[in-house]
């Protein structure tokens, strides 16, 4: 699961059956600082987020599990929660390397 | 399975039902000395772990679903223990 920001909505008259009334929207995907990660997406919308929110997004098949009524759906990025506090230490701030040898963490 | 550092947390109220009373997570993937660092991700709390704790995080949904007890779960990332002690061989 990785973050998004909504940039805009795509709209399709002509779409695949289970899937119509699914809003689309324009994501770009985020790392843990927000900073972009490759290029826009397009995710099924549904927790009604607008253009600027930022998202939880789910990848995968998860992302068809995520639709209302039929999750047997060629959906592959889902927007699953619309982010209202996110508190994220500076990359610096913890070890992330493992070093040979018995390494204690508690 | 991953390991991972907890770096953060997240809150939405307005989230899909499945994600209802879990709390999110952000993970950052330990790596082995000399490696590119992996990308961060979301996961759900499953253990208690808090900001600072080294995790064993199932990064797959069908596990996932076991563990959580919802068999359409829409969540792929759970933190499902929390690492005492690693031991690398030199």
């Amino acid at each position: 699961m990785l973050f998004g920001r909504v940039h805009g909505t795509a709209v399709c008259t002509v779409k695949i059956p289970g899937i119509e009334g699914i809003k689309l929207l324009i994501v770009q995907p985020l790392n843990k600082q927000l900073e972009p990660i490759g290029s826009l997406q397009v995710a099924a919308d549904v927790v009604q987020a607008g253009i600027g929110d930022l998202c939880v997004m789910v990848r995968s098949r998860e992302a068809a599990l995520a639709m209302p009524e039929i999750t047997f759906v060629p959906v592959d990025l889902a927007l699953v929660g619309i982010v209202d506090e996110l508190d994220v230490h500076p990359h610096g701030d913890f070890d992330y390397i493992l070093k040979p040898g018995h390494t204690h963490f508690t | 399975m991953i390991l991972g550092k907890v770096v953060g947390t997240v809150v939405t109220t307005i989230s899909h039902p499945h994600f209802d009373h879990q709390r999110l997570l952000v993970v950052q993937p330990l790596v082995a000395e000399g490696d590119k660092s992996d990308g961060d991700f979301i996961a759900v709390d499953h253990s208690h772990a808090g900001i600072g704790d080294t995790v064993l995080v199932n990064r797959e949904g069908n596990g996932a679903r076991q563990v959580l007890n919802l068999p359409d779960g829409c969540i792929i990332s759970v933190i499902i223990g929390i690492v005492d002690m690693v031991y690398i061989a030199e």
